[in-house]
């Protein structure tokens, strides 16, 4: 006779590296915020895509010339994040969707520089607010070189 | 093409974590509750569609290796199918190809999901943004929504309250419904209340990390009439997709609003073109939406047609979507998404629920005389968008 044994688990972690290529047109941009400019790329009908992409999802044609759009926008949609994730850093930080001056589309990043311990007041300023670019002083070479604060 | 109906549809009740089975094991109690509910065994299938969401969440690299022998698979035509949070419903659809090409008569789909095993979830989900430009940013499903959530309230002047009302809603819904995995009513207030995540989304706008079993066995006309098989006819069907990037979803030249769901909108148009819907509002009886939060639910219920943009939350304080309603659908009666998400066969879940409805199968949570339902999902980045009607028969809507 078996006994009734209590269910087991078995814990595993998967433990895995990437060195993902990121082609010319991102590299381009990158590039660009240890100058402290943000670029965009112009598409066959004239929107200014930033960040900037090598391809017009749209029309399904090549993008074109290399324009460098505003340090500064305004605050299109935005997040203020209480709850930790694991695997991802801890709150509260705020993530925000930035209409730069000159630009088509939104540039995603982190608003520093705000106090975040209530929410609800925090929102209120970031509410269709003018934000503007800051550059890292030491770039890494990844998109981690700019963030926001409130203009 | 040939006429596809839903023969059964089985579900597990969700939980958070079940120890007693495997996963394998899991996947076969939906396959065995498909078939009962389709009063059919697994030698009258002739394929089988296996819906699966990205293999991190689960922790199984390729797990429809792992699932084959449960799911009743070896010896015939097998498919998985992979489409982030669409993926039970994009199953669905696959299902309904392969009958109404004429290629088979008897479709089986089922699957399963352990969301809890993770802790990593968030983390896992955040790997879909761009390599280059949004992974160093904590972009996750629940930040994805939550900007929409806040853009919504600010192009309609809408507030968090208005997201509480459908959360009241579902809970309610999910409190008289026995698979769902919330089974606790909340009020308004206690919404508010709960802690934030990722403002303006609380925890009682949240869905559960769920893990629960379901499928559906789909039967062609012929099949159906030739033995006398009872079945919820698929009318209409619809599939849109939406660019990754969410910047482009604002500015001066956008497409589809991020705070809307323009692209889903689509997707209901084709599936209502199809069945002949002209007036959704009144013409559909039934509605088994993808919404993960409550928010979500808000600008859902405007693509499915039912309010205009901006125009749920008025509709919800009359009265309307919630059991009982005197007019329009009742949506999600199943307490949805919110309530129970297995993610893999939550797309799964809305259109077994929806069959039920029209089938008189539903039970506590059945419409009074319902006829005509469509359900819906979303994946990826609020990016690929499924929508079906079914009906109870074949005549006109």
């Amino acid at each position: 006779m078996t006994t009734i044994a209590a269910p087991a688990f078995y814990e595993q972690t998967w433990d895995l590296s990437y060195r993902h290529a990121l082609g010319e047109t991102t590299s381009r941009f990158l590039a660009g915020l240890a100058e402290g400019k943000i670029l965009g790329r112009v598409t066959e009908e004239g929107r200014v895509i930033v960040p900037p992409r090598a391809f017009d999802d749209r029309t399904h044609t090549p993008t074109g010339d290399w324009v460098e759009v505003g340090n500064e926008g305004v605050v299109e949609m935005f997040t203020i994040v209480a709850e930790p994730f694991r695997g991802l850093p801890d709150p509260p930080y705020a993530l925000a969707y930035v209409l730069l001056d000159g630009a088509d589309t939104a540039l995603v990043g982190y608003v520093k520089g705000i106090d975040l311990s209530d929410p609800a007041a925090a929102a209120g300023k970031l509410k269709q607010a003018r934000a503007v670019v800051r550059f890292a002083d030491e770039p890494t070479g990844t998109a981690a070189d700019y963030w926001f604060e409130l203009a | 093409m040939n006429h596809v109906g839903i023969a059964g549809f089985g579900q597990t009740k969700a939980v958070t974590t079940r120890s007693d089975v495997t996963f394998p094991e899991l996947v076969r109690e939906g396959v065995d509750l498909a078939l009962a509910a389709a009063n059919m065994t697994m030698d009258q299938v002739d394929a089988v569609v296996y819906p699966l969401a990205p293999d991190a969440l689960i922790g199984v690299n390729n797990g429809e290796r792992w699932v084959v022998d449960a799911i009743g698979a070896t010896g015939k035509p097998f498919m998985r199918v992979n489409n982030g949070g669409a993926t039970g419903m994009s199953a669905v659809l696959t299902a309904w190809t392969h009958i109404a090409s004429g290629l088979f008569d008897v479709v089986l789909v089922a699957g399963a999901d352990r969301v809890s095993e993770s802790g990593s979830a968030q983390s896992v989900l955040n790997k879909m943004w761009d390599v280059g430009y949004e992974r160093t940013v904590p972009l996750n499903t629940i930040t994805m929504l939550a900007m929409s959530a806040q853009r919504y309230m600010q192009l309609y002047d809408s507030d968090e309250v208005d997201m509480a009302l459908v959360s009241e809603k579902n809970r309610y819904h999910a409190s008289l419904n026995p698979y769902a995995h919330l089974q606790s009513s909340i009020t308004v207030a206690e919404v508010l209340a709960s802690r934030t995540l990722a403002w303006p989304i609380k925890l009682g706008d949240a869905c559960p990390s769920s893990t629960g079993a379901a499928g559906v066995v789909m039967v062609s006309e012929r099949y159906a009439k030739e033995h006398g098989v009872e079945v919820a006819w698929v009318r209409g069907l619809g599939q849109n997709s939406e660019t990754l990037f969410m910047g482009d979803r604002v500015g001066p030249k956008h497409v589809g609003d991020h705070a809307d769901a323009d692209a889903l909108a689509v997707a209901f148009e084709r599936a209502y073109r199809q069945a002949g819907i002209v007036d959704p509002f009144a013409q559909i009886d039934v509605a088994e939406v993808y919404a993960p939060f409550s928010s979500v639910e808000l600008h859902v219920v405007e693509a499915a047609g039912f309010a205009p943009k901006g125009g749920a939350p008025q509709a919800l304080r009359e009265g309307k979507f919630r059991l009982g309603a005197t007019e329009g659908p009742v949506v999600n009666p199943s307490g949805g998404t919110q309530c129970t998400n297995p993610i893999a066969v939550t797309g799964t879940i809305r259109v077994g629920e929806a069959a039920n409805q029209v089938l008189g199968r539903a039970g506590a949570i059945q419409v009074d005389g319902a006829r005509v339902a469509v359900a819906s999902a979303i994946g990826g980045d609020h990016q690929f968008y499924s929508t079906m009607v079914l009906s109870t028969d074949l005549e006109e809507i």
